[in-house]
């Protein structure tokens, strides 16, 4: 029922304030810190770190787009590691062709793998990915599409709870074997790698893989503004309603199965960009980005942050791929029991996440109220809550 | 218990059967509601009454028989969402109010119209709109509450703000489903009078189990068993019916 503009709603929201400032500081710091000071400055970023941030940070946004899906609308997904991949898989197809002739076989008209397997010449599907243009297109028209036809099936034989979670998880698990075999044309087990460049500028280079950083901090945040711009609408109210009470939403008029395709293609359509920022920057796309454990693993992120919140599954993203990080090289044998752990513990005491424990929502709630009190002190002169 | 025609009717089911493997929930049901009619039905468990919701707003689909909207429009071929779009509202059991959401929200919801993805996602509420809202909150008396989460209402206020998103539907025909389980009997009281004071304006059916809130509706009953209708006619003389008495009342 608030009119205000959305930055207006989202600066009322201390958590959202700080998340998204700590996030845009970063787009612009980090870089600067790796690329302008020396490296044996006490401030200087390493490039392997400014790599790796940008890697959680499509991450990030993947858990984001999960959450609208899973938070909002109740629609557990445990697949959405193929739309990520098939993002992944458009943008490397694209630096694929970008290698020319620079290839082991040095072919400029197939790639290495073509080349390997004897192939003459390249197939229809790669036909458009030298221009970046067109890649780009992809990236979000491959995975939106998928999902739209998916969920248009789905969603219109009323397929809901855990039977759809396992048709998700049946799909992504359908394009893991499919994307392993030689003559899909998508470089079999191996994927795609030893790229080179996009648009001419080196991937290896510090410039790249601060622009990368940079590129994957925004789009968490234009990922937020997104997602907050619809949840705070009415269509947002209604996939809540939805979530909560599907048949009553139904009785009331609305087409349950059109709400549920808009939010779970463009759910998709943000997992396929935060594929295509992850794959430049980890340098590789092989098929095991289909597999169903991955897409289990976003669910942890965002059930740990806390779903439902848009701030949680950033966190939770960048919290639990840190940990990752840690305990995958301190303790390697221990990370997969804890992981485990995680989503026990998160499911059993955390029912709203790390955003929604009662010590982190008490702070911000009384930095919000402070601010509130601030902006409007009319509304607060008889003590009252206000609103 | 003459049958009219189906054009000057607001509900028409005929011959109506339902069944569930084997079993006979409806069996060749008839009735008819006239336009601007309170109609009450009662019955005991088991008799149909909620399988007759069912089947008039699209959520099951009858074996055989004809259910007629408005004069001819034939909702067997309809699914939920439209059958509430042409302006049949439904109240279920189990009050059914969106938890997470608050009074006001729950009741814009419901609000008339606007019901495509793309227009919800740039929708702002008019003054017009957010006076009716205003004016249904009075209605059901949740005004101070409007900004509570629907959640943490009472019973009786969860049912009432139900009846509430159904007047936000402004439908021409409300289907009410037990209305006044548990509630107190002052609520019970007001319910009728809130009822009644919709029926002017619209039909409704109403189904219920508590005899003296049918008594106070004070309308035409009819009396569900096994699926079909044992009895129509005002209260006191389906209590007179030797059946009904044998099936229902004399228990």
């Amino acid at each position: 029922m608030t009119h205000q503009p959305l930055l207006l709603r989202i600066v009322k929201e201390p958590m959202a304030v700080s998340l998204l400032s700590v996030l845009i500081l970063a787009a612009f710091l980090v870089p600067m810190l790796n690329l302008m000071l020396p490296s044996d400055s006490a401030f200087h970023v390493p490039s392997y770190v400014v790599t790796l941030l940008g890697k959680y940070l499509t991450y990030a946004l993947l858990a984001l787009s999960v959450d609208l899906v899973w938070g909002y609308c109740g629609i557990l997904s445990l697949g959405h590691g193929a739309f990520f991949a098939l993002g992944g898989y458009a943008m490397g197809m694209y630096m694929m062709r970008q290698i020319g002739d620079r290839g082991v076989y040095g072919n400029a008209e197939l790639p290495d793998f073509m080349v390997f397997l004897n192939w003459q010449e390249l197939p229809w599907y790669w036909y458009g990915f030298d221009s970046f243009g067109f890649a780009m297109l992809m990236v979000v028209l491959v995975p939106g599409l998928l999902a739209f036809v998916f969920g248009w099936f789905a969603f219109r034989s009323r397929v809901t709870g855990v039977y759809l979670s396992i048709i998700t998880q049946a799909m992504t698990y359908a394009l893991l074997l499919a994307f392993f075999r030689n003559d899909m044309g998508f470089g079999g087990n191996n994927g795609l790698t030893d790229f080179k460049d996009i648009l001419g500028f080196g991937l290896q280079t510090d410039g790249m893989r601060a622009t990368l950083f940079f590129l994957s901090a925004m789009a968490v945040v234009t990922g937020y503004l997104v997602c907050r711009f619809i949840v705070d609408s009415r269509l947002g109210r209604v996939i809540v309603a939805i979530r909560d009470a599907e048949s009553r939403t139904r009785f009331l008029g609305y087409r349950v199965e059109y709400y549920k395709l808009f939010v779970f293609t463009v759910s998709a359509v943000l997992a396929g960009i935060a594929g295509a920022l992850y794959v430049p920057q980890v340098g590789i796309i092989n098929p095991s980005e289909f597999s169903p454990a991955n897409s289990i693993e976003i669910v942890i992120w965002v059930a740990l942050g806390g779903r439902g919140s848009l701030t949680g599954p950033i966190i939770g993203a960048l919290v639990v791929n840190y940990a990752k990080s840690y305990f995958t090289g301190a303790l390697p044998e221990v990370w997969l029991f804890m992981l485990g752990g995680l989503f026990i513990f998160s499911t059993l005491f955390l029912p709203k996440g790390l955003v929604g424990t009662k010590a982190i929502s008490d702070a911000f709630e009384e930095q919000r109220l402070r601010l509130a009190k601030f902006l409007r002190p009319y509304d607060y002169a008889e003590g009252g809550e206000g609103r | 218990m003459n049958k009219p025609h189906a054009s000057n009717t607001i509900l028409y089911l005929d011959g109506v059967s339902v069944s569930f493997d084997g079993f006979k929930a409806l069996n060749d049901l008839s009735l008819y509601v006239e336009e601007g009619e309170l109609r009450a039905i009662i019955g005991p468990n088991g008799a149909g009454k909620t399988t007759m919701m069912d089947v008039i707003t699209g959520k099951t689909r009858p074996d055989k028989g004809d259910v007629i909207f408005n004069g001819g429009v034939d909702l067997t071929q309809l699914d939920e969402a439209a059958i509430a779009n042409l302006g049949i509202g439904r109240k279920f059991q189990k009050p059914t109010v969106f938890e997470n959401h608050t009074v006001f929200d729950n009741l814009e919801l419901a609000l008339k119209g606007h019901r495509r993805p793309q227009s919800s996602l740039f929708f702002r509420l008019s003054g017009e709109q957010q006076y009716r809202i205003n004016e249904v909150l009075g209605i059901i008396a949740l005004t101070d509450v409007h900004m509570m989460q629907a959640g943490s209402l009472s019973h009786g206020q969860k049912q009432w703000l139900e009846i509430g998103m159904l007047l936000m539907q402004d439908p021409d025909l409300l289907l009410v489903d037990e209305p006044v389980a548990g509630m107190t009997d002052a609520e019970t009281e007001a319910t009728a009078v809130l009822l009644k004071d919709i029926a002017k304006t619209r039909s409704v059916v109403v189904v219920e189990h508590d005899m003296v809130f049918v008594k106070s509706l004070d309308c035409r009953v009819n009396v569900l068993h096994e699926g079909s209708v044992l009895a129509e006619g005002s209260l006191d003389v389906v209590q007179q019916n030797e059946q009904v008495i044998e099936v229902y009342l004399g228990r």
